[in-house]
């Protein structure tokens, strides 16, 4: 058995013991916790895929910022917001599982004959190989009208995200203690976020 | 023995169908969230698998696209769990069963 078929077991088995914590943990900081080792475990299997750069920005990205922001979220909201398992339907888990079940078995069937089909150079060239600076020149070559686009993307992200902070806030009873002083200096924008009958 | 994109793929559509499961099951809108992320990072772990069998670059491209979405998706569902919890003090998504503000 060869060190890449040991080192793929290893981190395929943290991959999945990760994600099946992060479903089924109770508490959710733990299935932060899981999702985080499986990301870590997907940037091992970029490593041995020759994407060494997206093995950089997943840890970085994924794993830093993305995580980071899921913890702060439930920090914020508290830990102890966990549901209770109670389904409201019945035989919901079960077809879930089986409905689950049944993607993982209908995928496998289906890549049984082939993994991968398309037109390709010849696997092993220094072509697919992921430094930073072959990503450079294909990202600011011929994608860099997506790449663009992406930054587009982020900057509608960010003006929603704190458009949501802003005027989600403004009609609130129940947490704003400062509603008054505001909804009155504003514009028209938080006395129609207001009016509806907010509980 | 040697590992193949088949691997990869055996092992991402696990991920993917955890992630699945995660989504159908689970109630906290949080934790809902984070079997999206999985499922995005077991299409991630697809694309560059079959970009290194194929020795082309364009699947970690497509990895970084799909990142940068799925950080963009990250923030404003974040802040829309956030502004709900704020107005509703609940994170489960079967109490939010109306449209109303």
């Amino acid at each position: 058995m060869s060190a890449e078929v040991l080192v793929f077991a290893v981190f395929a088995l943290v991959a999945v013991a990760g994600a099946l914590t992060m479903v089924a943990a109770r508490n959710p900081v733990y299935s932060a916790m899981g999702l985080l080792s499986t990301m870590f475990a997907v940037a091992v299997f970029y490593v041995m895929n020759d994407a060494h750069f997206v093995a950089a920005v997943q840890v970085l990205i994924y794993a830093g910022a993305v995580m980071t922001l899921f913890l702060f979220v439930i920090m914020l909201i508290g830990v102890d917001a966990s549901d209770d398992r109670s389904e409201q339907l019945p035989l919901q888990r079960p077809i879930g599982l089986v409905l689950g079940a049944g993607l993982l078995a209908l995928v496998l069937l289906a890549a049984r004959a082939v993994w991968v089909t398309g037109l390709g150079t010849d696997p092993g060239t220094s072509g697919g190989v992921g430094t930073i600076e072959n990503v450079a020149v294909e990202l600011f070559g011929a994608w860099l009208l997506p790449f663009e686009a992406t930054a587009l993307l982020l900057t509608i992200a960010a003006v929603g995200t704190v458009a949501l902070a802003r005027f989600g806030s403004a009609g609130l009873t129940v947490v704003a203690p400062r509603q008054d002083d505001t909804a009155g200096a504003e514009h028209g924008t938080d006395d129609a976020a207001s009016l509806p009958g907010s509980d | 023995m040697v590992v193949t994109a088949g691997w990869y793929m055996t092992l991402a559509a696990a991920l993917f169908a955890i992630g699945a499961v995660g989504l159908l099951l689970r109630r906290n809108a949080l934790i809902m969230f984070m079997s999206i992320e999985l499922m995005l990072n077991a299409a991630n772990l697809t694309f560059v698998a079959a970009g290194r069998h194929l020795g082309v670059l364009e699947g970690q491209l497509s990895v970084l696209f799909v990142m940068v979405v799925a950080a963009a998706e990250v923030t404003v569902g974040l802040a829309i769990i956030v502004a709900v919890f704020r107005k509703r003090a609940t994170a489960s998504v079967d109490e939010l069963a109306g449209l109303r503000g």
